[in-house]
């Protein structure tokens, strides 16, 4: 009933173009937006942030980045978790060799650092498709991984050969480090969250991401109307660098604070997140969003229930917890390829009409 | 070029037909041992509809690979606007200007009708990445610009109805026109159309054939097509090239054409006795 387009006329092509064009979708959209800046913050403990907030914001945007290459560009890549530590490596070295920049820098720069290495194990895109450059970016993962663990320079030769985030501030409150508060920590993560998802909406409804999905949807035609291949898919490769860089920065200095490579960024990370954008949904940035919260959630949901709730022990739920996330995976392949998302879609298609039949 | 052809001349309709827009001189193309094109030349003038006809297999659709720059001749020139065109990729071709639709359709499945038009836009969307990042401003801007002038394509081609339609719901017919709304946004010099007609019944055909002398007429635009559907060919067009086994049998008017013994032959056979 109150889901209405009725009556809500665009007169221009900038009403057209909104990302909410629905009255009700863009006050929700303010809504969220209040609560996760105004509210959410006085309210959450430590707990809530460690183990909901900073790794849903932080998978967000890995997500939303691996969400461009494979959902909008239909580049496959198994190498997030590499990527991941290539920001995370350069926010390191960056914190350590400027201390007196503030942070908010060095996690941009992170990104752009891991933006140029994207695009360089991105070349082989140019010539393989599919499968085979899956596999060519399997490489990337192994390749970064073993680097990061093998050449002492990147932990500064830390006998233990992990990198440890030391405390930065930004306008006097600890962001990183053991005194930060969780929402300070949550703050800095959301702004960042919240631009990264800003710019990805307004490059994918725009004139690069119709040339990333015209790649995606025909990579001949796409040239033959006057879509350079080469170009379209290394931007494509670079902005999703970045915002994996983004996060695998934020994931290292805020969420753990200290990493050793092998176990946090290693391919099980790459596979989660692009789980989260198959369940999220392939081409759409609120599927990433909603891929995250949902394989951040399931686990601690589960976890809840299994164990505090019926008493089960940790490791039972732990093994089953794999196979429910499994077996949704195969679930959602089969039943809704366009994940999450398309559920959304179609809920706000019924919800139009609803309580009418048509 | 000879002098003749950069004379303007006016088509019984009223039409004006100008110079040589695009040349190709001995175009010779093999595949391995298989020759498609065999050193074939023909022009095409600014403003003209020109027919490129033939049984298949004759090499119409690689002559038109050859000018959109899918397939570079082993022999031969391409001249276009008076110069000599260097090999080029098919994105290159498309920014000076040329534009094409397939003869399977070739539109982005996963992209609503509008976002496929819009990208036949690429050569007058400049924005920068970081430009488009911000939205507001320059990004902005040229999408409303665009967006009007595409709307006006989508006006003409008569697709409102369905401009926010995923491009994968739409009928057969309807796809063809998308194709060609995608092809007219970027206002090319030429446009070359491969069998806009295939599958087609007779109401869509007279449809398209409508769409496309509208275009012509409207926009001046030059267009290059290769059809099989004689009756449609023969009305439609101002000149005809008709090839036969990768060879050139026949290059004139519609009349001359038809009354040309070689095609005849090449159509209905010839007794071998």
């Amino acid at each position: 009933m109150f889901y209405r387009e009725a009556g809500d006329f665009k007169t221009s092509y900038v009403d057209d173009n909104q990302t909410f064009p629905i009255r009700f979708d863009r006050y929700r959209y303010y809504a969220v937006l209040v609560a996760a800046f105004a509210v959410i913050p006085f309210l959450i403990n430590d707990y809530w942030v460690n183990a909901v907030f900073l790794p849903f914001l932080i998978y967000t945007i890995a997500a939303i980045g691996l969400n461009i290459l494979v959902g909008y560009c239909g580049q496959v890549s198994l190498g997030t978790g590499g990527f991941m530590a290539v920001g995370a490596y350069a926010c390191y070295k960056l914190m350590v060799a400027f201390p007196e920049i503030n942070i908010f820098f060095h996690v941009i720069v992170s990104g752009g650092i891991t933006a140029a290495v994207c695009v360089l194990f991105g070349l082989p895109s140019l010539r393989i498709k599919g499968f085979y450059l899956a596999v060519a970016t399997l490489a990337a993962q192994f390749f970064l991984v073993w680097l990061f663990n093998r050449v002492g320079w990147f932990y500064n030769y830390s006998a233990s050969g992990q990198i440890n985030a030391p405390e930065r501030t930004v306008f006097g409150v600890a962001v990183t480090g053991a005194q930060t508060a969780p929402w300070a920590a949550y703050l800095f993560c959301l702004i960042f969250t919240v631009i990264c998802a800003i710019l990805a909406r307004n490059l994918t409804r725009g004139m690069a991401g119709r040339k990333w999905m015209a790649i995606r949807d025909m990579d001949i035609a796409a040239e033959i109307i006057g879509v350079n291949p080469l170009k379209a898919k290394l931007t494509a490769f670079a902005v999703s660098g970045f915002f994996v860089g983004i996060s695998g920065a934020l994931f290292f200095s805020v969420y753990l604070g200290a990493v050793e490579v092998g176990e946090v960024f290693g391919i099980n990370k790459s596979f989660l997140v692009l789980f989260m954008v198959i369940i999220g949904g392939l081409g759409s940035i609120f599927g990433s969003f909603a891929g995250a919260a949902f394989l951040v959630l399931l686990p601690v949901l589960l976890k809840n229930v299994l164990v505090g709730g019926l008493g089960w022990p940790t490791d039972l739920a732990a093994h089953l917890e794999f196979i429910i996330v499994g077996a949704l995976i195969v679930i959602f392949l089969i039943a809704e390829p366009h994940g999450l998302a398309q559920l959304w879609r179609v809920a706000k298609e019924k919800l139009r009409l609803w309580p009418f039949p048509h | 070029m000879n002098d003749m052809s950069q004379e303007t001349t006016v088509t019984a309709d009223g039409r004006k037909i100008g110079g040589v827009v695009m040349e190709m001189k001995n175009i010779t193309l093999r595949f391995g041992g298989v020759v498609a094109i065999r050193d074939i030349s023909f022009d095409i003038r600014e403003g003209e509809i020109r027919a490129i006809i033939g049984p298949n297999g004759a090499g119409k659709s690689s002559m038109l690979n050859v000018i959109s720059g899918f397939y570079h001749p082993q022999e031969g020139e391409v001249w276009y606007k008076g110069e000599r065109r260097p090999p080029m990729k098919p994105y290159q071709v498309a920014q000076q200007g040329i534009a094409r639709t397939f003869q399977n359709i070739a539109l982005f499945e996963g992209m609503s009708v509008l976002d496929n038009v819009m990208t036949g836009r690429i050569r007058q969307m400049k924005a920068g990445l970081f430009a488009q990042a911000l939205w507001k401003g320059t990004a902005e801007r040229e999408e409303v610009a665009n967006r009007e002038a595409v709307e006006k394509i989508i006006d003409f081609l008569e697709i409102q109805h369905i401009r926010k339609t995923p491009v994968s719901r739409l009928p057969y017919g309807l796809k063809k026109r998308v194709e060609l709304a995608r092809a007219l946004a970027a206002e090319p010099s030429i446009l070359l159309l491969d069998e806009p007609m295939a599958g087609m019944n007779v109401e869509e055909k007279e449809d398209m054939s409508r769409f496309i002398l509208d275009v012509n007429d409207e926009f001046g635009t030059t267009i290059a097509l290769i059809e099989h559907d004689m009756g449609v060919v023969m009305d439609l067009s101002d000149r005809v090239v008709v090839m036969d086994y990768g060879k050139k049998i026949g290059d004139g008017t519609p009349e001359e054409v038809r009354s040309n013994q070689a095609v005849i032959d090449a159509y209905l056979g010839v007794a071998h006795d």
